[in-house]
């Protein structure tokens, strides 16, 4: 499908543990030039591990990795001069200024801000009127800003961000996509990892991630596509006697899956003949005629959910 | 101050570092028994205001009480009923999930016979008993969670304080977290949460959302949706926060 565009990143079962957790087994997938793809997971999924293998700070156990055509293990060093990494940790100078924390990641690429600041203005002009104020001392979401500059100020051809909306609060985050949003549209290929679901539908394409395996790999769109049964969302109404709701769809006979969603319960049904008036009847006698009913198209998340829960079956067998 | 009704009570509780004021006068009850959701944006005043309430940091100004005591001279008897967990804290990796739990208990004054009852209950209500000699650092991040919580409200506390309690977790133990969560309210503890997940907030009886030092709303998910004419609180958040903190 995409073999007329150029890869970015190709990876091919790549294996790596650590002592006796396996932190990745066996993972592969490929990233075209100029998408915008996300790495989805928990803690634990395996995010982490693969951002460093292909930023080349780890070294896999098994598999091979290739970002911009070039082997990530023997051509680390020509790599590290293309890429671009935004850490999960904040990891500049502390006690440097904003502008000499800039100034100084441009310096050792052998650039200056004032040949690639077109890059950055966008994101730097936010904190530039801080530029004198020490990094340390900045709040979190001009960090981010201070660090995204500094991996973008030598212009690299690819741009990983490992958890860059990690306990960032909803604001903040919705911010901090709108910018990757303007850098995708500049061509830039990028790699982001999040814990966060609903942030899937800003990606090209996304590769879901759970203890160390891609569970799925496919735009946010096909990733939905693939839940394959009808979903309900179902709401307490007025009374917003949520809790009340989940627990007399869970205690329903013919519930095949029943998963809080907000102010919403996503459910399914084991009847192939179900009808919504069914479920309406059956709230009805629990006390929760406000019910509200509507087939609604799954998410990322709905996916997710089912996809592990599956996987959790087929163990158990 | 005196409806009996209220767990927390907080008027005009004002923190001050320098010239800058992190918590500005800002006053509200939590009622026994409810799940309370402390929102607001990084940089709001959240982790500054429940610091005070948990006794650990001194207020400029304002009163407040805390399972009926005093946050400025009762702060010792606060910390012993109340109970505290958050993301960055957890339990002792290279202790078995039995040690730890009589490490808590012991910690908030239980005696042996009462953690060895407590610990068998808080288990079996996990689903988790097989575990109990395991090392921490060998169980999944989604059971270390749960049992986070658990030796939170070890010694039954009047009120749990949860700081991002479901941050970074898979999607399914978010939502068994949150069973938990109903489950301890029920048993009438009552819950005090911060989330960045703008869904959990739905799960809340009320909702506070902090901006720049002050609470600008609270009320029931439902009622916040009505004022503020939006489908969610996601929505309301935004409405709020967005030209507060960068």
């Amino acid at each position: 499908m995409r073999s007329a565009r150029n890869m970015s990143v190709t990876v091919s079962n790549l294996v790596k543990n650590y002592g006796t957790i396996r932190a990745l087994k066996s993972v592969s997938l490929e990233v075209a030039e100029g998408e915008l793809f996300g790495v989805i997971g928990a803690d634990g999924a395996g995010k982490t591990t693969l951002l460093r293998i292909l930023t080349t700070l780890l070294l896999p156990d098994e598999g091979h990795a290739q970002v911009l055509g070039i082997d990530v293990v023997n051509g680390y060093h020509e790599l590290r001069k293309r890429i671009g990494y935004m850490p999960g940790q904040f990891s500049l100078y502390q006690d440097l200024s904003v502008e000499e924390n800039l100034t100084f990641f441009a310096a050792i690429f052998n650039t200056t801000v004032e040949e690639n600041y077109h890059l950055i203005r966008d994101i730097y002009h936010r904190i530039e009127p801080f530029r004198t104020r020490r990094a340390g001392d900045l709040s979190g979401g001009m960090k981010q800003k201070l660090a995204l500059s500094c991996a973008l100020i030598h212009k690299p051809d690819i741009l990983f961000l490992d958890e860059p909306t990690t306990g960032v609060d909803a604001v903040s985050r919705r911010e901090f996509w709108e910018m990757l949003g303007r850098l995708r549209a500049s061509g830039l290929t990028i790699i982001v990892s999040t814990p966060y679901m609903d942030e899937a539908s800003r990606c090209d394409r996304v590769a879901l991630m759970h203890h160390g395996q891609i569970l799925g790999l496919d735009t946010p769109a096909g990733i939905s596509h693939q839940f394959g049964r009808p979903l309900y969302a179902v709401s307490a109404g007025r009374s917003g006697r949520s809790y009340q709701l989940l627990k007399a769809l869970r205690a329903s006979p013919h519930a095949r899956s029943v998963i809080s969603f907000g102010e919403q319960v996503h459910y399914t049904d084991h009847r192939d003949s179900f009808r919504p008036e069914f479920l309406h009847s059956y709230l009805m006698q629990q006390g929760l005629a406000d019910a509200h009913i509507e087939q609604i198209e799954p998410g990322v998340e709905d996916t997710l959910i089912s996809l592990m829960t599956s996987r959790d079956d087929e163990k158990q067998r | 101050m005196k409806n009996n009704g209220n767990i927390i009570e907080v008027n005009e509780l004002t923190r001050k570092f320098g010239d800058f004021t992190a918590v500005d006068q800002i006053s509200f009850e939590v009622k026994r028994g409810e799940i309370f959701g402390f929102l607001g944006a990084n940089g709001a005043g959240k982790t500054t205001a429940i610091r005070m309430l948990t006794g650990l940091l001194i207020p400029t100004s304002g009163q407040a009480r805390v399972a009926g005591f005093d946050i400025y001279t009762e702060s010792e008897s606060i910390k012993r009923n109340i109970g505290y967990m958050s993301q960055k804290f957890s339990l002792f990796n290279d202790l078995t999930v039995a040690e730890n739990m009589r490490f808590y208990g012991g910690i908030y004054g239980l005696g042996n016979q009462e953690i060895r009852h407590k610990t068998i209950e808080l288990l079996d209500r996990l689903g988790l008993t097989g575990v109990r000699n395991r090392l921490i650092a060998d169980l999944p991040l989604g059971w270390k969670q749960k049992l986070a919580f658990s030796t939170a409200v070890i010694h039954d506390p009047a009120i749990v304080f949860l700081d991002e309690p479901t941050s970074g977790v898979d999607p399914i133990t978010r939502r068994q977290f949150w069973d938990l969560m109903y489950e301890t309210a029920d048993r009438g503890t009552t819950v005090f949460v911060t989330t960045h997940y703008m869904d959990e907030a739905e799960y809340c009886d009320r909702v506070s959302i902090m901006v720049d030092g002050r609470i600008d709303a609270l009320d029931s998910p439902v009622g916040l949706k009505e004022t503020y004419g939006a489908r969610n609180v996601d929505e309301v958040f935004v409405k709020l926060a967005r030209g507060g903190v960068s």
